[in-house]
């Protein structure tokens, strides 16, 4: 597959901590291509490295080694301040915990990533009411996160996370805290991200029906890709 | 391009913990409170006492006497003064200046009965016109060439033997008080009037404390203190009635000051740990919160910038209630004793625009320091180590 076509491009990735003077490793020598527009779904036990891996394609956390070209950008280059610029124009991000500033309105929330943007008062809150009427909440944009249930939360959230309209969304458990319901309605949403708006999206998630929505699966156990 | 994080965002979360915002402005407000005061205080204590003194007036000392006390100006030197083109001329053709002479006598305390200094001024003819808010209460004022007094009126108050009509002993004489006067509670209420030539003769004196003048136009000053300063014959200090009063303020105007700066620094320093304390537990509770905006693209810069500005407005917000409160000070009058003129003075306290500025300057100086090392931080969180608080 040519570069271009490429979103995520991972080769030999090593990653390890250091706790208490011990290195502990939680990735060794990964090599994993993600094609763009793919739906990807990292499953494995705790402590796999999956969500390691998942935060280093997102650019918040830094390998140890290896190569990382995400969206075309080598982000293992960039300078902090830099990766931050990238992180909020190709990265949308979806937590297991929803993550909204709980003194912000739903529409606030949505809004935020756009103030890092130079985008005017008039188009930003244009492009909010776009969003959160694509995750059907258009009657809850004065709403504060405490009002809203899990599954709004969550849908705030994603729209939160395409309102900058990034190449990835990264999504840590994004079901993990939802009832069958609302988890139900969360992986559709996604689902719609990735195939109308053709969002490359890469999700960690150990629930099995939730892994069952994306079209690739990737397993890894002990900090190994392993099939 | 600016990437601060949302005002609403800062302003919303001091309001969200209100009862810290308020517990921890309130004691940045004690010390705003009384930093301000203490300004206050000083500020109303140096507008009396400068406008004790008239525009127009000249006082003329020995150079580097503090007080009239230690002063000595010889008659040829005052009658260089006197002589002075820019000086004000009179009714009857004479210069408007008093020569005075200035000694210490002893008069018992009337509640304590213990014997203390108070200042006896003899005054020329033209005194009473040179200090146009002096008031006769009671009596008259004393004949020039009798062994007669008057007594200003906070003196009158607090010492026995004061009364109309009654004699007091000082100088190897006995002196007839024919009168109490008033001026405004300045120095001269402090004091005991005589006529300067028989006060002299009493003391044997053959030099003056002082000599007083009226000015042509007070924008003359400069003039006829670069004149009488500079001959070396003089040697002199000329300074405006206005600048003497001033410092015969210094002593206790600058103890007020140092004793009043040293206790709100004092003071602020547990306010700033107060702060510092309020601004590490929001940073606790918020980490999750941190490393989501830094996840979503806001730098490091920001978070740093975010949580200062949080610190200030808080210190912005104690400001204002320390200086509102300090505001309710002006109705308060104090009165209390000049150690360099010995006399009782009354003055209130007195809040300017001045004050305003430097009391909110100091409470969101005080915002930011306790505010720092708390946003340095926030803001040195790692990303991945913050989301994992949630």
């Amino acid at each position: 597959m040519p570069q271009s076509e490429l979103a995520v491009s991972i080769h030999h990735l090593v990653k390890s901590y250091h706790r208490g003077g011990q290195v502990v490793p939680v990735l060794s020598d990964i090599t994993l291509d993600i094609a763009a527009g793919e739906f990807v779904a990292l499953m494995g036990p705790s402590g796999s490295g999956k969500s390691t891996l998942l935060n280093l394609i997102a650019g918040i956390d830094r390998p140890d080694s290896g190569e990382l070209r995400v969206c075309g950008t080598d982000i293992m280059a960039l300078n902090e301040a830099e990766l931050a610029d990238w992180r909020a124009g190709h990265v949308g991000f979806i937590f297991q915990f929803y993550n909204l500033m709980p003194v912000l309105t739903a529409f606030e929330n949505v809004e935020l990533p756009l103030l890092l943007t130079g985008l005017g008062a008039r188009d930003r809150r244009e492009r909010v009411g776009v969003a959160l009427n694509m995750v059907g909440l258009s009657d809850r944009v004065d709403h504060y996160p405490s009002e809203l249930s899990g599954g709004q939360q969550q849908r705030v959230a994603i729209a939160r996370a395409i309102i900058t309209d990034p190449e990835i969304l990264v999504a840590d458990e994004p079901t993990g805290d939802l009832d069958r319901v609302s988890a139900e309605d969360i992986l559709g949403l996604m689902e719609r991200m990735n195939q109308e708006l053709g969002k490359t999206i890469i999700m960690v998630t150990h629930d099995p029906h939730a892994a069952q929505r994306a079209r690739l699966l990737k397993h890894l156990d002990k900090g190994v890709l392993v099939d | 391009m600016i990437r601060a994080i949302p005002f609403s965002y800062t302003l919303r979360n001091l309001w969200t913990r209100r009862l810290t915002t308020l517990l921890t402005a309130g004691g940045m407000a004690l010390v705003v409170f009384v930093f301000a005061a203490v300004q206050m205080l000083d500020t109303g204590l140096r507008q009396s006492l400068i406008a004790t003194g008239q525009p127009d007036n000249v006082h003329v000392t020995r150079r580097g006497a503090g007080a009239e006390i230690s002063s000595i100006v010889e008659r040829a030197q005052a009658a260089v003064v006197e002589t002075q083109p820019e000086i004000a001329i009179g009714a009857g053709g004479l210069g408007l200046v008093s020569k005075e002479v200035v000694v210490l006598i002893t008069l018992p305390k009337r509640d304590s009965g213990v014997a203390t200094n108070v200042t006896a001024r003899g005054v020329g003819t033209a005194g009473f016109a040179l200090r146009p808010q002096l008031r006769v209460l009671e009596g008259r004022a004393f004949q020039p060439g009798a062994s007669e007094v008057m007594i200003g009126a906070s003196i009158a108050r607090r010492f026995d033997g004061a009364a109309v009509g009654s004699q007091l002993r000082f100088g190897g004489r006995e002196w007839q008080v024919v009168g109490h006067f008033e001026a405004k509670g300045s120095a001269y209420d402090s004091e005991v009037w005589a006529d300067a030539e028989q006060l002299q003769q009493a003391f044997r004196r053959n030099a003056w404390s002082s000599v007083v003048a009226r000015l042509v136009d007070p924008a003359l000053l400069p003039a006829l203190k670069a004149r009488l300063e500079g001959d070396p014959r003089l040697t002199l200090d000329v300074k405006s009635e206005r600048e003497f009063f001033e410092e015969q303020s210094k002593a206790l105007s600058n103890f007020i000051s140092y004793l009043g700066l040293t206790l709100s620094v004092i003071f602020s320093v547990g306010a700033m740990i107060g702060a510092a304390i309020t601004m590490y537990a929001a940073v606790a509770t918020r980490t999750a919160e941190i490393g989501t905006l830094r996840a979503l693209g806001f730098r490091r810069s920001s978070i740093l910038a975010g949580f200062l500005l949080e610190a200030v407005l808080l210190g912005l917000v104690g400001g204002i209630c320390g200086v509102a409160l300090a505001s309710l000070m002006q109705f308060i009058q104090i009165s209390t004793l000049n150690w360099q003129s010995f006399s009782e003075l009354a003055f209130s306290f007195t809040l300017t625009p001045r004050i305003v500025a430097t009391s909110l300057l100091f409470a969101v100086l005080m915002g930011l320091v306790g505010g720092f090392l708390p946003a340095v931080r926030a803001a040195r969180l790692g990303i991945v180590d913050a989301l994992r608080a949630a």
